[in-house]
């Protein structure tokens, strides 16, 4: 048994690690599964319970034959689902080709990607990562593997489905011609909440990746006051001429890390009020056309290594939901609570959400996502989260399963209305529930 | 499940009637449990409350004399409520002293039920929490068990067995190292003289509790993983010298 958590590291539970090379041999240990059923898990960067299955099998599709084919004229890619974005990155970047969508963190896998439908700074214009997928490998409870198109229910099961509807194999998806590997960057602060919704609602149209960072320690009448990061992959002629000579070099830094045991409460009131205060005060008014990397602008945190870690034993809790557009009075007496109650967040950050995918437990739907991490020994946070569920749930809004580690099964009932259609086709495709994990058994999914 | 916060979806008492595990299971209700099986004698226990509150109650008949039923009640509530989050055996009889020195049989009985009925209930849960991979017992031990007087050591005697069970059992799903941690547990509680039904027309014992001060504790050793509860919290320091009094002293003890 190995004791496994989710990237916020709570709720730590005991399952059967295995490490299938193969199809073949995930299938053949999917045979022989305990009543307790079996989940896949990739690079764990889930923040709750999705990877985890107490008692029984968890499948690490890591190690699932590593391979990728790209085809550079229609630009479709075919990965395993245990690779990498980090590792598809640095194949595809220097050839010219980006990824359709990234999240915060290039450590997620292709298969992850894919089952809990991931989004990025770019999904005001993008969608989400299902979106972009043309076709899936997915092998089912009864030993078969089976190739689906968007044209299939099963499909869209499986996007967004949380790794509930089998062991996703391998997938195919459509890549984005680059001409460089950097970033031309827009920055600008904002001096609260209304300007921050007005700037973006009014220019984020004009840039393919948008994301605003919010201060939420700042209180009266710069509660929700913001750095707006936004930009778009550069032109050959944006960069200056000693990037020239290698446009489309990809190297991150080498990444530092944190120490496996880091004392609880390190980061607490005083230290977060003091990061939020520099970052936004380092921030420019406004400055445009800054060229930057791939990896600093879209994966800041990515550079300290096991960044979770600095939490402490008792983790931390990622809380993000959204509200659909007309609903912004509830975003901001989201905000206005959070802010009150001095909740400590270390990274708060705003996004435009655009049009979903047909995926049925899919995350995202037009409107604003806010998502913020809260260290879990913070008092209270159980009743106030409860509290919020409740507002976003009355706006028409959800929680985002891939981050959740404490919404109830009902809130889920509630905000997900497709939660049954889904169920209906998870019990056909798997009537014995042999996939299972402490997600679905916590939102009774 | 338990979610991120210490906050559980399913509760299964076991003495569906007794004040210290139905204060538990309201208080468990009110931070979220949604699914609650009460198992009493006779298959009637007070439901109004938890339901009220919102959560599904399931009330089945449960006897903590029989021990070859056990098991399969466990596995009932398993298939009723899903995985078992929480498991409270609070049953227990409270007899005098004076009434078991004249009949030894019944103190024999009650001994049963307040040892022997735990083992088979505790042993039952222990090995459904084990298959699922998390959980936690709650065993409600008693100081009285920490060392046993001559006023109660029947009920005492039989809290002593139960709190050495409870421990060896604890030790037992911890397992030696991580790897063979079974992520299930168990949470002693060790209550003082706690003011009740169960103690009514008796005098209090300084430093007595409420039944509502062990209920919280409880959710407090919950929530933060705590092992041992001593109800109250200073009756811990009272004990460590309790225990090392010399017996001449100890005898003469009043009560």
């Amino acid at each position: 048994m190995t004791v496994l958590t989710g990237w916020g590291r709570t709720a730590p539970t005991p399952a059967r690690l295995a490490r299938p090379r193969s199809a073949d041999e995930a299938a053949a240990l999917i045979k022989e599964a305990s009543r307790r059923g079996v989940v896949a898990r990739g690079l764990g960067r889930s923040y709750g319970d999705a990877a985890q299955n107490a008692g029984g099998l968890v499948l690490d599709c890591t190690a699932l034959t590593p391979s990728w084919a790209h085809d550079p004229n229609t630009g479709l890619v075919t990965a395993s689902a245990g690779m990498s974005l980090h590792d598809l990155m640095a194949e595809l970047v220097p050839r010219g080709w980006f990824v359709p969508v990234t999240p915060g963190t290039r450590y997620v896998t292709v298969g992850g990607a894919v089952a809990a439908d991931v989004h990025g700074k770019n999904h005001h214009v993008d969608s989400s990562f299902g979106a972009h997928v043309r076709s899936l490998t997915l092998l089912t409870a009864d030993g078969a593997t089976r190739v689906l198109g968007p044209d299939d229910e099963l499909f869209w099961a499986t996007v967004g489905g949380m790794g509930l509807t089998g062991v996703i194999v391998e997938a195919t998806f459509a890549c984005v011609p680059i001409e460089t590997s950097r970033m031309r960057v827009d920055v600008e602060r904002t001096r609260d909440l209304d300007q921050t919704l007005d700037v973006m609602t009014a220019t984020d149209d004009r840039y393919r990746y948008t994301v605003a960072w919010i201060d939420l320690l700042a209180r009266g009448g710069r509660m929700g006051r913001s750095v707006l990061t936004r930009g778009d992959h550069a032109r050959l002629d944006d960069l200056p001429s000693r990037m020239r000579r290698d446009p489309l070099r990809f190297a991150p830094r080498p990444r530092l890390s944190a120490p496996p045991w880091v004392p609880g409460g390190l980061l607490n009131r005083a230290s977060i009020g003091a990061f939020n205060a520099v970052w936004y005060g380092k921030a420019p008014r406004a400055r445009r056309g800054v060229v930057q990397g791939i990896a600093p602008f879209f994966h800041p945190l990515d550079g300290v290594g096991h960044w979770n870690r600095m939490y402490g034993s008792r983790g931390f809790v990622q809380y993000q939901f959204v509200v659909p557009f007309g609903a912004e009075d509830t975003l901001r007496r989201v905000v206005e609570r959070l802010s009150g109650a001095g909740v400590v967040s270390f990274l708060t950050v705003l996004k435009r959400f655009g049009e979903g995918t047909p995926g049925m437990l899919s995350f995202p739907m037009p409107g604003w996502t806010l998502a913020l991490d809260i260290p879990a020994v913070q008092s209270g946070l159980a009743g106030m989260l409860t509290e919020l569920d409740g507002w976003v749930a009355a706006a028409g809004g959800r929680v985002y399963l891939a981050k959740d580690s404490r919404m109830s099964a009902a809130v889920m009932a509630a905000t997900y209305p497709r939660l049954e259609e889904w169920r209906a086709i998870r019990r056909r495709i798997d009537p014995h529930g042999v996939f299972h994990s402490d997600l679905a058994r916590r939102l009774c999914l | 499940m338990r979610n991120a916060l210490g906050s559980v979806d399913t509760v299964l008492l076991l003495g569906g009637r007794s004040e210290i595990g139905l204060a538990i299971v309201e208080r468990l209700v009110r931070d979220g449990a949604s699914r609650v099986m009460l198992a009493a004698r006779g298959g009637a226990a007070p439901t109004e409350e938890l339901r009220k509150l919102g959560a599904e109650v399931h009330v089945v008949d449960f006897d903590a004399a029989r021990p070859e039923t056990h098991a399969a009640l466990i596995e009932h509530a398993a298939a009723t409520l899903g995985d078992l989050d929480v498991v409270i055996p609070a049953f227990g009889v409270l007899g005098r002293q004076a009434v078991y020195d004249d009949d030894p049989v019944a103190a024999a009985r009650d001994v049963a039920v307040n040892f022997g009925g735990h083992v088979s209930a505790g042993l039952a849960a222990a090995r459904r929490l084990r298959e699922q991979g998390h959980g936690t017992l709650v065993v409600l031990s008693s100081v009285a068990g920490v060392r046993v007087r001559k006023a109660n050591f029947v009920y005492g005697s039989a809290k002593a067995g139960l709190d050495g069970f409870a421990q060896g059992l604890a030790d037992s799903l911890h397992g030696t190292h991580s790897p063979r941690s079974s992520g299930a547990r168990v949470v002693v509680v060790r209550p003082g003289f706690v003011i009740g039904r169960m103690t009514e027309g008796m005098t209090p014992a300084p430093m007595s509790v409420t039944v509502d001060a062990v209920a919280d504790a409880v959710i407090d050793a919950l929530r933060s993983g705590r092992q041992m509860v001593w109800v109250p919290g200073r009756l811990r320091f009272v004990f460590a010298v309790m225990r090392i009094l010399p017996r001449a002293l100890w005898r003469r003890l009043p009560r």
